[in-house]
């Protein structure tokens, strides 16, 4: 249709790094804004439940949302990767060789990708521990300071976790696009 | 899925969460650079060959994590603890698995 389309692997590249990892850091400014907003003063009591409720959601589809990334990167996109290419391959199919091959661009792979592949796997673990204590302390966050900072610095480092991994990533497949 | 909003739930829980996630980022760092300075380690964690040893560091972070805040959370579900003292150590523990899946720090280490 209007002349677009993709290969799988540039399709499961779009799902892995646009749609679920973009979908995890766009909500990251949401979820952030309803942690630091639980505060008795500012709101109503029906208001901070309510904020609760949405918080716990938010929160658990975010932690999903992040696993799926990460799932999908490692099983799916990052075996294209670092497949190994055949004797006298044109490496531009095999994104890790053609990287390692050229020093000028050597440190997308031995930089980038190897501080990208595994500090990503921060990133649902962290959020998985935010969005258990926000389910289980709920309306109880806007009571306790101390628990609500800590929650939202745990936030903080899923969210840097993850703009490293996809910056890197975005910054990788313009290198060498998993194509 | 329901919990408990009508009583105060104590800071055992919280602390027990923090302090095994942190717990799983250093398992996976730790994992990182050991395997980056024994090819024994990193063949012992490639679990899936087409992701290499990447599936077996993560995949024994991911279970050293879970087993470590069930047992915290079994030991502390209905106690107070020093919130701020778990919480602290679970920034160092948290941040010296960053370090330790940094290239420049693990690559010192390559055997």
């Amino acid at each position: 249709m209007f002349g677009l389309s993709f290969t799988p692997r540039e399709f499961w590249a779009v799902i892995h790094g646009m749609i679920l990892g973009g979908l995890f850091l766009i909500s990251f400014a949401g979820g952030l804004a309803g942690l630091y907003m639980m505060r008795p003063q500012w709101m109503t009591v029906e208001g901070l439940r309510k904020q609760a409720h949405y918080l716990v959601t938010g929160a658990w589809i975010m932690a999903v949302v992040a696993w799926l990334t990460v799932i999908t990167g490692t099983y799916i996109v990052y075996p294209w990767y670092r497949a190994k290419p055949p004797e006298g391959a044109d490496l531009t199919m095999y994104p890790r060789s053609f990287l390692k091959a050229n020093e000028a661009i050597a440190a997308w792979h031995n930089f980038g990708m190897e501080w990208k592949e595994h500090v990503a796997w921060f990133a649902p673990i962290l959020a998985t521990v935010v969005a258990y204590i926000v389910w289980r302390y709920r309306d109880q966050l806007a009571e306790d300071d101390r628990l609500r900072k800590y929650t939202i610095i745990f936030f903080v480092l899923a969210f840097l976790a993850a703009a490293v991994a996809g910056l890197l990533g975005a910054l990788i497949t313009k290198a060498a696009p998993v194509a | 899925m329901t919990s408990n909003t009508s009583s105060h739930i104590p800071s055992g829980p919280a602390a027990a969460a923090f302090l095994s996630g942190a717990i799983g980022l250093f398992v996976i760092g730790l994992l990182t650079t050991l395997s980056e300075a024994s090819h024994a380690v990193g063949n012992a964690l490639n679990w899936y060959d087409p992701s290499g040893s990447l599936v077996g560091k993560t995949g024994v972070g991911i279970i050293v994590w879970l087993i470590a805040w069930f047992f915290l959370n079994k030991k502390w579900q209905d106690e107070e603890v020093n919130l701020k003292s778990m919480f602290t150590w679970a920034i160092i523990i948290a941040a010296l698995g960053f370090l330790l899946t940094f290239p420049p720090f693990f690559s010192v280490f390559k055997g």
